[in-house]
């Protein structure tokens, strides 16, 4: 097995994203510097989240044609499994300090039963259904970050891959598993609180820094994550298993013809992307406090494969930069900073227009720029050849 | 003085007789007229008895008027009378006392609840009234307060019935009251097996109490009593611990108490840091507080705990039992027959509004996909804006509806138009973008996803978010109620008979005009199709417009029982798309079955869970996900060369 080379872009992806993260830590309110405000910190993480499940996304469908339009259900996973531990610990330490006033000290099973009220109580419950067996040992949940994820698209993509489903059929057939999921979630039985979902989640459990703190650290946290992956991806895809899953992308049949047992390396794909999601919900949702079934909704993971697309699929930057480009000015946009254009006979409002701004873009770039942003960076450099 | 003790006898009995004699109705009202002027439910009955019992021929005019609010009293003589058109009428003669005038007297108004007890007794007289709403309004109220006295007052006027659909309801009201309150068994009995099959709410509302139990205890089993089940502590879901608690609330046995008791008898009793003799400190652990309470029941300060053998002991001495109510075991058993084929009959019933329910799902899901099927067929194209084309259809029909005012012209004007107009909706979005992308159906997807968000953003702005109405015309609303149980709304009928216009139309256009030959030609094989002379080009555009004006006249159609949002569209939107990859492709008969099994599947899912739409629709996909596996293309999937994908 030849060695592994870091390949240039990502080298020069990395330096840059940790000057970034330097000169924002110093800028930040935590850190001292005051200019950047804590809740912009917060979407600044958010951001790189965003864009580590986009490169996972790249890897599935930029790089293995894979067009997945439901990943965004493993990452909303991640963060149920993660949140599930958040508010178990947190509730357990308010229940814990509250009955220690009784007059009596209370039983471990007394405990639990408050913990159950105070989480459940606002479906009508107050046991604890069987999935939160784990649900007060941290490191269980961590595993489960990424188990269960990667269990369901391993389950999912068995079943879908072995019978050769391929194409606009398993895109539409990742769409409905989302939307099953999603439906799943948002019934009250099903254990995780109906569609109140999981509250409270920016508040860390035995941890008394305050929210400037917890923000950078979930900054660090994302930046290293979405560091790592960038270089688990140009690993993944440097070396022969690499070019095996290009060559799925352009011609599905020919490498089968080859010998290659192609469900077996779309499988692992799907797999492996599927709990990097995973990792990536679960260090978005406590920086968003709560996650809910309306996050995993099929549009969500449309959305994915629109920031891949404007951002350039088939590259693993490119991904990153559609992923920040495309949510921050969408945030920008729907959070009514943008000026309001007057056209005349009336005025644009981009809180009402910027969606039609997007599908229009959208449509644009798949009809012009197949290439997406990232294509902009091939001029650049044919140039320089 | 014989002569005068026999004049004195004579006229005792000629005065006796005075008072043997009936009186008056104005005398019987002004015996009772405090109690009338202030009538109040609880006092008014010995009034009301008086006056049925008199059987004086005026009764029923006086209650009447009571009942109306048409009696006034007069204040100085306490005498009552009723008033008409401004005219004093005599309770006794009914007959003109002159006009009145309204100082003096005080309006009599009884209210709800002596209303209620004056029906009741105006029910004799108003069971064989000329009148048919008059005898209706009898039987409601004779519902309404039940009562053994009605039985033979019914009997007889079953008799006297002409009218074929009261004489129905009175045999059942006779029926109902029968087995209720029957003087014998027989004839109980015999009630019971006449209602037999009836679906009605009431004979299931009458034959269930006939039914209720008591769960009690005795020392051993009596013989008389009509047992329905006898209960075995520690089987069928009936524990020591329930069987204990029976004989506590029945003062046989001294409770247990629970562990919120315990609890609170600990708190009650701490003594200098410590309770029983053990610190407060170490009370977290359960063993340990039950030490301590044992401690506090052995000093007497709290009732003792009971073991568990003592609780079995002291269970095993009694024997336990659910008793009937009803005394007669002949009773209970035709009762439990009866109901037992009435239910067998309501689920049968519940089957067939379900099947119903089915067809319909399975209609709407039709309409919505053909569209769909069509285009994925002929294109290879999936649409992604295909729930906005629905929504436009739905919006047109609202904004025709808004124009033209009479609902049934706007909704017979409102199809064509919504066909044109996301006909040409579909021609548009073909030329623009979908021609570009031909052989990339992934771009295609992803770019009519944009197209998708922009029109729903763009029906956000002008129509707002609220959802609009599209109201059905007059002879649409209601429903068709086979029975008691099944029915199905007249909209859902037009649906499905929509859907199979547009079935009979499509195969019609398919196998009969050129046009139709033209789009098979070009889905089988598009190259050797060109090659024939055929313009694929204008097949597709064609085609897709097809597909889109479909899609619109079904929005108009879905629009018409649910409501019209800008996000409506994704109601639907999933549900296609598994009709057509769960149908198969390129073949009409494919959605056909597509949509029967997802409508069919989603209706037979929610029986198992009623009301449960979202668990369904989750079941549904999951299950469709596994049906792929065995057929990947679909039910009836394209056979031959042109069908590698």
């Amino acid at each position: 097995m030849t060695s592994f080379k870091i390949p240039p872009s990502a080298l020069i992806f990395l330096s840059g994203l940790a000057i970034f993260t330097i000169i924002v830590s110093v800028l930040s309110e935590g850190m001292g510097g005051g200019v950047i405000s804590t809740s912009f910190i917060k979407t600044i993480g958010k951001t790189l989240c965003l864009c580590l499940a986009a490169i996972a996304m790249d890897l599935v469908w930029g790089y293995c044609g894979i067009l997945s339009l439901g990943h965004f259900a493993f990452f909303g996973l991640g963060g149920y499994m993660i949140g599930m531990w958040l508010m178990y610990a947190r509730t357990e330490t308010i229940v814990a300090t509250s009955m220690a006033q009784a007059e009596i000290p209370p039983t471990p099973q007394e405990v639990i039963e408050g913990v159950g009220t105070q989480i459940f109580g606002v479906v009508g419950s107050s046991e604890f259904p069987m999935i939160w067996a784990v649900a007060d040992s941290l490191f269980l949940q961590l595993i489960l970050v990424v188990a269960l994820p990667g269990a369901l698209a391993f389950l999912f993509g068995w079943l879908a891959f072995r019978s050769r489903v391929t194409g606009v059929y398993l895109s539409i057939l990742t769409q409905a598993f989302t939307l099953a999921l999603s439906l799943y979630l948002f019934q009250n039985e099903s254990g995780l609180r109906g569609n109140n979902g999981l509250s409270g989640l920016q508040n860390l459990p035995y941890v008394s820094a305050g929210q400037d703190q917890v923000a950078l650290w979930f900054l660090w946290g994302s930046a290293a994550a979405l560091g790592g992956g960038y270089l688990l991806i140009s690993f993944i895809v440097g070396g022969k298993f690499g070019s095996v899953i290009r060559a799925i992308r352009d011609n599905e049949a020919r490498v089968r013809f080859l010998g290659y047992q192609v469900e077996h390396y779309k499988l692992a794909i799907f797999t492996v992307t599927a709990c990097i999601a995973g990792i990536a919900g679960a260090l978005y949702y406590p920086q968003a406090g709560i996650v809910n079934p309306a996050e995993m909704a099929p549009i969500a993971s449309i959305y994915l494969a629109v920031w891949v697309a404007i951002g350039g699929r088939g590259r693993i930057y490119g991904a990153v930069i559609g992923a920040a480009f495309v949510s921050l000015l969408s945030t920008w946009f729907t959070g009514g900073q943008a000026p309001d254009l007057s056209l005349g006979f009336g005025v644009i409002k981009w809180v009402d227009w910027w969606q039609v701004l997007l599908g229009v873009s959208f449509v644009l770039v798949t009809l012009f720029a197949p290439k997406g942003i990232g294509g902009l960076f091939d001029l650049n450099f044919m140039k320089r050849r | 003085m014989r002569v005068l003790a026999a004049a004195l006898f004579a006229c005792w009995v000629i005065c006796s007789e005075a008072t043997l004699r009936a009186q008056s109705l104005s005398e019987i009202v002004s015996t009772h007229s405090q109690a009338i002027a202030k009538s109040s439910r609880k006092t008014i009955q010995p009034a009301i008895d008086a006056l049925v019992a008199s059987k004086l021929p005026n009764v029923e005019f006086m209650l009447v008027q009571w009942r109306a609010k048409a009696l006034w009293l007069n204040k100085s003589t306490n005498a009552i009378i009723a008033v008409q058109d401004k005219r004093m009428i005599d309770l006794d003669t009914q007959s003109d006392l002159g006009p009145f005038e309204k100082a003096g007297f005080k309006q009599i108004k009884p209210n709800s609840g002596v209303r209620n007890l004056i029906s009741g007794a105006l029910v004799a007289f108003q069971l064989n009234a000329p009148d048919i709403a008059m005898r209706k309004a009898a039987l409601a109220s004779i519902r309404r307060n039940e009562d053994p006295a009605y039985l033979p007052l019914l009997e007889q006027s079953l008799e006297l019935e002409t009218d074929p659909a009261l004489v129905a309801e009175k045999q059942q009201l006779v029926h109902l009251l029968t087995l209720k309150y029957g003087q014998s068994v027989e004839v109980r009995l015999t009630a019971i097996a006449a209602i037999g099959g009836s679906l009605d709410v009431e004979v299931r509302g009458a034959l269930n109490p006939l039914l209720a139990t008591r769960r009690t205890y005795a020392t051993a089993l009596p013989d008389d009593a009509n047992i329905a089940k006898v209960l075995v502590p520690g089987q069928n879901g009936f524990s020591t611990q329930k069987a204990y608690q029976l004989l506590v609330a029945g003062g046989e046995a001294a409770a247990q108490p629970s562990l919120e008791q315990i609890k609170q008898a600990l708190i009650d009793n701490i003594d200098g840091g410590r309770i029983g003799g053990v610190p407060i400190a170490q009370l977290d652990d359960p063993a340990a507080r039950m030490k301590a309470y044992g401690a506090l029941a052995q000093a007497g300060l709290v009732p003792a705990q009971i073991s568990q053998s003592a609780i079995d002991a002291t269970v095993s001495n009694f024997s336990f039992f659910d008793q009937y109510l009803e005394p007669d075991p002949q009773i209970t058993a035709a009762a439990q027959a009866a109901l037992k084929a009435i239910s067998y009959r309501v689920s049968l019933s519940n089957m067939i509004d379900i099947l119903l329910d089915a067809i319909s799902l399975a209609s709407i899901y039709f309409l919505a996909a053909i569209g769909l099927a069509i285009t994925f067929g002929v294109m290879g194209v999936i649409n992604m804006a295909h729930g906005e084309f629905i929504m436009m259809g739905a919006y047109t029909g609202y904004v025709l509806q808004q124009i033209v005012p009479d609902e049934t012209l706007s909704i017979l004007l409102a199809v064509p138009t919504a066909f044109a107009v996301t006909f040409c909706a579909g021609v548009v979005m073909e030329r623009l973008v979908i021609r570009w992308l031909y052989n990339r159906p992934l771009e295609t997807l992803l770019a009519t996803f944009g197209i998708s968000i922009a029109l729903q953003q763009m029906a956000k702005n002008i129509f707002g978010t609220q959802a609009r109405p599209l109201t059905s015309p007059d002879w649409l609303g209601g429903a068709w109620m086979i029975n008691d149980v099944v029915s199905i709304s007249f909209i859902r009928i037009a649906i499905f008979v929509l859907a199979l216009i547009f079935l009979a139309l499509f195969l019609f256009i398919m196998k009969r005009t050129r046009l139709g030959l033209e789009t098979r030609a070009v889905t089988q094989n598009s190259q050797m199709a060109a090659l024939m002379g055929i313009n694929p080009d204008r097949v597709n555009m064609l085609t897709f417009g097809l597909g889109s004006g479909i899609a619109g006249i079904a929005g108009v159609a879905i629009g018409l029982y649910a409501k019209v949002t800008s996000e409506m569209g994704n109601d639907y939107i999933v549900q296609s798309f598994m009709t057509v990859v769960v149908g198969g492709v390129g073949n009409i008969w494919g959605s056909l079955a597509g949509a029967a099994m997802v409508g069919f599947l989603q209706k037979g899912i929610e029986w198992f869970n009623p009301s449960n739409t979202l668990a369904a629709q989750t079941y549904m996909i999951l299950f469709i996900i596994i049906f792929i596996q065995f057929r990947p293309r679909g039910i009836i999937a394209l056979k031959g060369r042109a069908a590698g994908d």
